[in-house]
Parts: C-alpha cells; structure tokens; sequence
C-alpha cells in the first residue's frame, strides 16, 4: 500500500485497498506458464486450481469471520455429486452442471449457517466436525445413488462450451479450472474489500462489540458461510467435471483437514494465502508421494509444527514481515 | 432367560469404558487450560506399541505391561507439554488445533516406519480370552474386566478430585484460573502434573484397547473422533460427564452396529450434533 496517498474517506480507502499491485498481476500471468513451460503436468496445475479454489472457500470463512471448520469438505462432496449426478441424470453439459453444483451446496450452506452462527469455539469445531462426518456416512448409507465406496458411475461430461474435450492431457481441464478460478477469484477480491469484508474482518476480531456498531454477527456469518459454501461446491463440481469421477473421498475428514492445512501454510485472512498454500501442499505431495506415500504426513505433520512455531501468519505472513523490515530500513 | 438387548446394553458398556479411559485425560485438560490436544490420542496409541513391544519382544505378560504404558505415555507427553504445548496457551484455538494435528500426523508416520501398516497381535492371557455364561447371556471375561477398570478408575479419579488436596486445587484452577493462581495455586504445576496423568490413562486405555478395536498407526485419528464426541457431549472438565457420555456413545455405537449396521457410524454423529445443539457446553458442562 503506498504510504504517500493516505486515504482521506471511507471510500478512499475501500478503493486503495482494491488497487491492483504488480505482484498479483505477475502471480495471474505465472499461473499460464504450465501452458508452456509444463505440459506434463496440466492436471496436476488443474488439481491445484480446484485445490486453491476450495482453500479460497474456507479463507472466506477461517480467515475473515473466524469460523474454525473441520467439516469444510461436505459443501465440497456436495459440489462433487450434484456435479456428477446432473451430468449421469439430465445432462452433461459442463457451465449448466456447475451453477446447479454451486446453487446446491449453496442452498445446505444457507441451511446449516443457522446451526453455525449460533456457537463459537470447541462446540462450533466439534459441531462442524459432526455435520460433515454425518454428511460422509449418509452417503456411504444411500449407495443407491451414491455408488457408496465404489464411487460414482457413469458421470459422463459434454466437451465445454460444446468445443473442448476434456482430455488425458489436462489442457482442457487445466485452462477451465484456471477461469473458474480467476472468476471466482475477482468476486472474494470484490467480497473483501467491500464494507462488509470489513464487518466480517470485526467480527473475526470480536464477535460482541459488532453489533453494537451496526453489523449484527450472526446475520453477517450466515451470508458469508452460505457464499463459502457456494464456493467449496464450485470446487466440487470442477473436481467432478475435469476428472469424471466422484468417490467418497471428496466427503471426507482428510479432505477438510488438508484444505485446512493448505491455508494456514500460505497464510489465512489473506487472499493469495489459500492459493499459495495449495500450490505448495500440491506439489510438494506430488513429489513426495513419488517416494513414500506414508511418510508424507510425517513431513506435513512436520510442517504444520513449523508453522504454527515459528511463522504465525503462514508463509505470505512471513513473507511481508521480512518485507517490512527490508524497507524499513 | 434375560433378553439379549442386555448383552448389547453390556458390550456398550464395556466398549463406553474403553472410551472414557481414552477421553478422560483430555476433558479435564481442556477444562483446565482451553487447550484443544488433537494429539491426545497419540499418546494413547504410544502405550498400545508399548504394550506390544513389551509382550512380543521382551516377552513380558500383558498385564506387567498396562502400569509401562501409563507411565511411558504420560512421560512422553510431559515431554511435549514442557517443549511445545505450554508456548501456545494464550494462543487462538486454532493455533493449538493446527500443532496438535501437526504430532498426531507425525506420530501416524513415525509409528508406521517402526511397526510398519498392519494390524499388531497380541496374546491374551488364556483366563481373560474365555467367556462365561449369566442367565443365557454371554459375558465375556476381557469385557468384564474392561468394566471393572473403567468402574475403579472413576471412582478412583472423582475421589482424588473431591477429597484430595490436589482434586481442590484442580477444581479451583477449572472453574477460575486467575483467581486459583492469585490463592497461590501453582496452575503451571497442577495442569502439568493433571496433563500426565491424563496422557498416562490415554496410555493405558490405548494398551487395553488392542484386544477390542486393534492397533495399527491411524488409530491416532480413528479415535480422535470418538474422544472428541466424548468430550464435548460430557462437557468440559467434567469426569461425571465423560462417563455418563463415553456410555452413551459406546452403548450407542454397539447397539446401532448390532441393530442397524447399515447406518455405520452414522448414528453417534447424530447423537453428537443433537445433544450439542440442544446443550452447546456439553450434558454436564458450566460453560
């Protein structure tokens, strides 16, 4: 933020925190390298696009209200199988299949928001917690629609926009989870810096003395979960779309712990910080599962102590401290 | 002739007991210092491998192992406490939810490099394999013995705690940590030495669960779950409520297993999201 232009105004300042930095332009135009640079690993760039997409879900509700998830994954499943079920049922033309997955997980997040304004702390973790491992049996119970632990069958996507398969390759999938992405992407942007990313950033650092200036929490969590939700569903159903597959896993606790590990490496409360983490995590487990799968946690495990240790606000916090000392000087 | 619903009402019983030696240490740590231990059941899979390792190298009967277990598993996690866990106290929950998750995985990964994967036997001594028969019900000798464990511990705890010097200062540190330390209660040493003794239960639970549920490296978050629901159902620091809940969820857990076992899991999740929303503090919680 340049020093020089103090904002003056409310809008001033709404408006200065919504400028573009070069930085983030660089990091938008480094996402298009896999392009060119790495062909090979399109659906690797595309996992870690669905990956940072669902972080960017959970930023919105762990970063700037405060609501500690471990369940974040239902909304996520929910995506998935709405995702996989439209295209099996109706059909599998890829944009219509995304709006039904979103609006879907959309509508169970508006639902269970009213749940989830109503408690804070361990009950609200264990709540969440509850929700989702509730959400996984219920799916592996209905198997009539689910296919249980066999996984989805018959999800059969249309190529996008009636021109593009969806390929071995990834290009496809690659360069339409990017747009999801970015889209996505522009509106949290637009979310955050807007008065009520501001309301919601009070309500992160206390919960009672909000209303008394006019922003009622409860009503403020409940319109941010419903949009996280809607959101971690978006990630679903690209996860379903670009692989056309659904499997219990995308319900499951692991799922919620991973995207939870992915923020907080990055650095939750940040907008990039979701998708830094997921990139990192992504690769990082692409590179060490090639050598032992079950010494990967270990090293996340290992990671997390590191984290918490040693860099509170996960690596772009680090970042921007050793930045702010630089120019200090 | 009793009915057989009685034989499940027992099994639960005795699967709840299992549950509360393995939740019990972390409801009063929880109580005590708001500090949300994901790794607690690390240290209850550290004194299940330390009960195996006894019996199938040193070749030590299983019960010369139990009081090792405790004592192993509480050492380790004074280890912890002293290095890592005390620098987080005054941090947010989800700071202490993240290094915790951070050991739990850890301790996953470490145990499958020493045991490797698979499940690990053990030898039961002939006496507590049999069973015995009460009226046309089966009661099996380990499960009896689980019960009795789980009866005398609670009994031993909730004496300590309420006739004890140490059980005063405990109760004092939980319901107002400021004003016990300005009494002159040593919180730091009082949650330390309650941290022990809950990690030496969790220790001691982990190695009497081997016959009932088996020991490989996940059962560090397997259990998870179950201590978690088990906690904040019975309530923050409150032995009576850990009991009275580790029962519901074991009798809940066999009885939907044996009734509807397409349900799963299912229905303790239920009973745990049920009795949250209708009691946030848990059934005996203050707060």
């Amino acid at each position: 933020m340049p020093a020089s232009a103090a904002p003056s105004t409310p809008q001033q300042y709404l408006q200065s925190l919504s400028r573009w930095h070069p930085i983030e332009i660089a990091f938008w135009l480094a996402t298009l390298t896999p392009f060119l640079l790495f062909p090979t690993y399109l659906s690797l760039a595309s996992q870690i696009a669905v990956a940072a997409l669902f972080a960017l879900s959970l930023d919105l509700i762990l970063g700037y209200a405060g609501i500690v998830s471990l369940g974040h994954a239902a909304f996520f499943g929910i995506g998935a199988y709405t995702a996989g079920l439209f295209s099996k049922f109706v059909w599998g033309e890829p944009l219509s299949g995304l709006l039904v997955a979103t609006a879907m997980a959309a509508l169970v997040g508006y639902a269970s928001s009213f749940i989830v304004a109503r408690f804070r702390h361990l009950t609200l973790i264990m709540i969440t917690l509850g929700l989702g491992l509730l959400l996984a049996e219920a799916a592996n119970s209905a198997g009539w629609l689910t296919g249980g632990s066999d996984g989805l069958q018959g999800v059969d996507i249309w190529p996008l926009l009636g021109l593009f398969k969806f390929d071995l390759y990834g290009t496809t999938a690659y360069a339409y989870s990017l747009s999801v992405l970015f889209v996505v992407f522009l509106m949290a942007r637009r979310l955050i810096n807007s008065p009520f990313g501001l309301a919601l950033r009070g309500i992160r650092e206390n919960w009672v003395r909000m209303p008394a200036i006019g922003a009622d929490s409860r009503s403020h969590i409940r319109k941010v979960y419903t949009i996280s939700a809607g959101v971690a569903g978006i990630a679903g159903a690209v996860i379903a779309q670009t692989t056309s597959t659904v499997s219990l896993e995308a319900l499951s606790f692991e799922r919620s712990a991973d995207v939870l590990v992915m923020l907080v490496l990055g650095g939750a409360g940040r907008l990039y910080g979701g998708l830094v983490g997921a990139a990192i995590f992504m690769i990082a487990r692409d590179q060490f599962s090639g050598i032992a799968p079950q010494f990967w946690y270990f090293w996340i495990g290992i990671l997390l102590i590191a984290v918490v240790m040693l860099l509170p606000n996960g690596i772009l916090g680090g970042l921007s401290k050793i930045l702010a000392r630089w120019r200090g000087r | 002739m009793l009915p057989p619903v009685l034989g499940v009402l027992f099994d639960g019983i005795a699967y709840g007991m299992l549950l509360f030696l393995l939740s019990v240490g972390l409801s009063v740590t929880l109580g005590l210092m708001n500090f949300v231990n994901l790794a607690h059941c690390a240290f209850a899979m550290l004194g299940g491998y330390v009960t195996v390792t006894l019996m199938n190298v040193l070749h030590w009967p299983f019960f010369a192992t139990l009081p090792l277990a405790f004592l192993i598993a509480a050492a380790a996690s004074v280890a912890f406490e002293r290095t890592l866990y005390r620098r987080l106290y005054r941090a947010s929950d989800l700071d202490q939810v993240l290094l915790t998750i951070g050991i739990a995985f850890v301790s996953v990964a470490v145990a499958a490099w020493f045991f490797g994967t698979t499940q690990q036997p053990v030898d039961m001594p002939a006496y507590m394999r049999g069973s015995f028969n009460v009226l046309g019900l089966n009661i099996a000798a380990y499960r009896l013995f689980l019960v009795g464990v789980g009866v005398a511990v609670t009994v031993a705890l909730i004496g300590a705690l309420e006739y004890t010097r140490f059980g005063a200062q405990v109760r004092a540190a939980v319901d107002n940590q400021r004003m016990a330390s300005g009494l002159g209660i040593n919180v730091d040493l009082t949650f330390a030495i309650t941290f022990a003794l809950g990690s030496g239960l969790a220790g001691l639970g982990g190695a009497l669960a081997i016959e009932i549920v088996g020991l490989d490296p996940n059962f560090a978050f397997t259990y998870l779950v179950y201590v978690l629901i088990i906690v904040s159902v019975g309530g923050l620091g409150s032995i009576a409520g850990s009991f009275a809940a580790a029962c519901l969820i074991g009798i809940s857990d066999i009885a939907g297993k044996y009734y509807v076992p397409e349900l799963g899991a299912f229905l303790i999740y239920l009973v745990m999201v049920v009795v949250l929303m209708w009691r946030p503090a848990g059934l005996f919680g203050k707060r």
